[in-house]
């Protein structure tokens, strides 16, 4: 379908389908069984200017905005979803940066991300704090010369591979949420390391760590905004974050039809291939179906946001539901489609369906996510 | 350092189909690419102009739809692109297209290095730039596959040989031909791919080239292709019959037969 995007988006899609087709797919399997670090393919990205895609034109960026995003998220994701979840994870690493930075911040940190010289995380979740992020432990308490950071940030993508961080911890811990402030720690900084590196079930090419500080002082010009708004910023973070998520998806809708796809039309049982089956035509007319839906309201919502409207929680709330709940339904129907062939780690839906899952968990569970979009139903009935 | 490099644009097969009718070509429905030896060429003048500095004009001679061709040199680093496009070019043989390269590189001027792919695959004959170096009177070394030292006037390579390598001195200007073991040619950048959208095709005809239309194109063209086939497979396939012994004896016998032991 035409999406009417610019020439510059679709300029944006096809080199990032050509880097996912010739440099991810030949090392996605290696990638996968190796849990490894996609470095060399972070390096082509950088190289192909991907990273410049959401930095403003005056830090060295192409300027654009969530939907260029998406386009990049979602061909990594039609190839591996952990390659994806690197790239936009890296931007949820300085968009709190981007919107609420000084100059100074912003001319420090923003021009290395848009080269991929560095890359970039965010950390909110805790071992109390997931769901209820709120519940935070992590301090920074003011000192003499700045912030003393402790405390430990848990499942973090890109932790420990990444250079520049914007953590969420508690400066006012009498205040509760309401103390919380974004701050940005570099990697390297004393009293800052990394503990426990998650073994995953997907997305293994992406990594995820443990962010432990002990006594970590960081300069009083890294908190970025106001102290005391990091747990809104936060909020909005995600409100502009989610469609990517959803992008993701889409993409593992789109790699998971085209292989089911594929294969049906291969594969020959009873003498005739089994797309000729009404029963496969009718699981893969669906997931097709589901895969334009998604990708339709995953673009509407990005396009929302792009539009600087405020009210976008729901719209990429629903965005992030419908493409996880999608791609995670048509993975598992890719994986019946090639039967026990699926199932093998020789074919690719298996890695898909595991990949899947981690979409309707992180940045907000599916469920979280519902009760977001169900609160601004009560709260618009309340009003009328 | 300034750097030309000489592409072609060609189909992207090398199951190039003939049309029995009219020995052309058939072109219909297949896309057209960089020749992809010429790729390393691009890829290691722009990599020489990284480190060095300077400029890489990279042309090429060919019908007007072959600016795409230099399009995607300057998503890859390219900086001017020029084309010489012109009808009394068309049907040149391997002479009439080197002439026609020389003479625009005569008209661009100061340049240090030339560079050009090791052959096409269409064409296949790997003759242009050797009789380039002739007709501009500079060194020429063949397969480079590593530039191992250049500067002002001087340039260094070793190249590939049927025994190994070889590394050879040179005066500059000169002209070489990659190997395609001298780089891994990049894949564009979204700057350089939306740079390359408005980049300006510099396109020379006959005129701007200030040359008689008898050195150009078919009439320039001491060679024509008469005739294009593929060759006639003869399979001759005899099967010997017997017991393994009587079998070799009789291979003996037909090995002398055909004088070939
Ligand atoms: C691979 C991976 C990468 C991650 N990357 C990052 C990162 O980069 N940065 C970061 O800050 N965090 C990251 N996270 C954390 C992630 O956002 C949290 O895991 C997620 O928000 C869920 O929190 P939890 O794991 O504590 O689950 P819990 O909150 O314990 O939830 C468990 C279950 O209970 C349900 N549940 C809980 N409360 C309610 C409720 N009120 N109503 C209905 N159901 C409820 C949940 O939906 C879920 O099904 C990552 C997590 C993973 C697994
Ligand atoms: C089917 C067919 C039959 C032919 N028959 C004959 C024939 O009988 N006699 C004959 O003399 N020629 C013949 N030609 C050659 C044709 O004229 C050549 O395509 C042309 O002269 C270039 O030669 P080449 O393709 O062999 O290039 P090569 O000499 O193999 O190319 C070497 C390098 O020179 C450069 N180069 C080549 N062509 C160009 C160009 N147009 N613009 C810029 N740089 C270029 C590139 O860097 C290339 O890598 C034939 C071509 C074809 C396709």
């Amino acid at each position: 379908m035409d999406y009417f995007l610019t020439e510059e988006q679709k300029t944006i899609r096809e080199l990032a389908r050509r880097i996912a087709e010739e440099k991810v797919l030949p090392v996605r399997a290696e990638l996968d069984e190796k849990e490894e670090f996609p470095w060399e393919i972070v390096k082509e990205l950088a190289a192909a200017d991907m990273f410049r895609v959401f930095i403003p034109e005056e830090y060295d960026g192409l300027g654009g905005g969530c939907l260029d995003l998406c386009l990049v998220t979602e061909e990594l994701s039609r190839v591996c979803c952990g390659v994806a979840t690197t790239y936009a994870v890296n931007a949820l690493g300085c968009l709190t940066l981007i919107e609420y930075g000084t100059e100074e911040q912003k001319k420090k940190y923003l021009p290395d991300i848009a080269s991929g010289k560095r890359l970039a995380a965010f950390a909110i979740t805790e071992p109390t704090a997931g769901s209820d992020s709120s519940n935070i432990k992590t301090t920074a308490d003011k000192v003499d010369g700045g912030y003393l950071l402790n405390g430990t940030k848990q499942f973090i993508t890109n932790g420990g591979e990444a250079e520049i961080y914007t953590i969420i911890a508690l400066t006012d811990k009498t205040r509760g949420a309401r103390g919380a402030s974004a701050i940005i720690v570099e990697k390297g900084t004393e009293g800052f390391t990394f503990g426990k590196k998650e073994k995953k079930m997907g997305i293994r090419a992406s990594i995820t760590s443990e962010l432990v500080f002990h006594n970590c002082l960081v300069p009083e010009e890294n908190l970025i905004g106001k102290p005391g708004l990091g747990f809104i910023q936060a909020m909005r973070l995600f409100d502009k974050s989610r469609p990517g998520i959803g992008a993701e998806a889409v993409g593992l809708c789109q790699g998971a039809l085209e292989a089911a796809t594929d294969y049906a039309a291969q594969r020959i049982q009873f003498d005739h291939p089994i797309i000729t089956e009404p029963v496969v035509q009718q699981m893969l007319a669906d997931m097709s179906i589901n895969t334009e839906a998604a990708r339709a309201l995953v673009y509407a919502a990005a396009r929302y946001v792009d539009s600087g409207a405020k009210d976008v929680t729901e719209y990429s709330a629903a965005a992030k539901v419908f493409a996880s709940d999608a791609a995670m339904k048509i993975t598992v129907d890719a994986v019946q489609v090639c039967g026990g062939s699926g199932y093998m780690r020789d074919y690719p839906v298996e890695k898909m369906m595991r990949d899947a899952k981690i979409l309707q968990i992180y940045e907000g569970t599916n469920q979280i996510l519902r009760n977001a979009i169900a609160m601004n139903l009560r709260k618009r009935k309340a009003r009328t | 350092m300034n750097i030309v490099v000489c592409i072609k644009q060609v189909p992207g097969t090398t199951e190039v189909k003939i049309d029995p009718e009219t020995n052309t070509l058939i072109r219909q429905g297949i896309e057209n690419i960089i020749n992809p030896f010429d790729t390393y060429a691009i890829e290691e003048a722009v990599r020489l102009k990284e480190k060095h500095g300077g400029k890489v004009t990279v042309l090429t001679m060919g019908p007007p739809q072959a600016d795409a061709a230099l399009k995607e040199a300057v998503s890859v680093g390219a900086d001017e692109v020029i084309l010489l496009s012109d009808r009394a070019f068309a049907g040149a043989d391997t002479w009439a297209t080197a002439n026609t390269l020389a003479k625009a590189i005569q008209k661009i001027g100061a340049f240090d290095l030339i560079i050009t792919g090791r052959q096409t695959i269409d064409g296949d004959t790997g003759q242009v730039g050797p009789e380039m170096s002739e007709m501009l009177n500079i060194p020429f070394i063949a397969y480079v596959s590593q530039i191992e030292e250049i500067k002002e006037g001087y340039l260094r390579v070793s190249r590939m040989i049927e025994e190994g390598h070889e590394v050879l001195e040179t005066t500059l200007p000169a002209i070489i031909t990659v190997a395609k073991e001298i780089n891994i040619p990049r894949l564009p950048s979204l700057r350089g791919m939306m740079k390359s959208k408005s980049a300006a095709v510099t396109t020379w005809s006959i005129k701007e080239l200030g040359v008689n239309d008898k050195e150009v194109g078919l009439a320039g063209s001491s060679t024509q292709v008469v005739k294009i086939f593929f060759p006639q497979r003869v399979s001759q396939a005899e099967v010997l019959t017997g017991e393994p012994a009587e079998q070799v004896e009789k291979l003996i016998g037909k090995l002398k037969e055909a004088k070939l032991i």
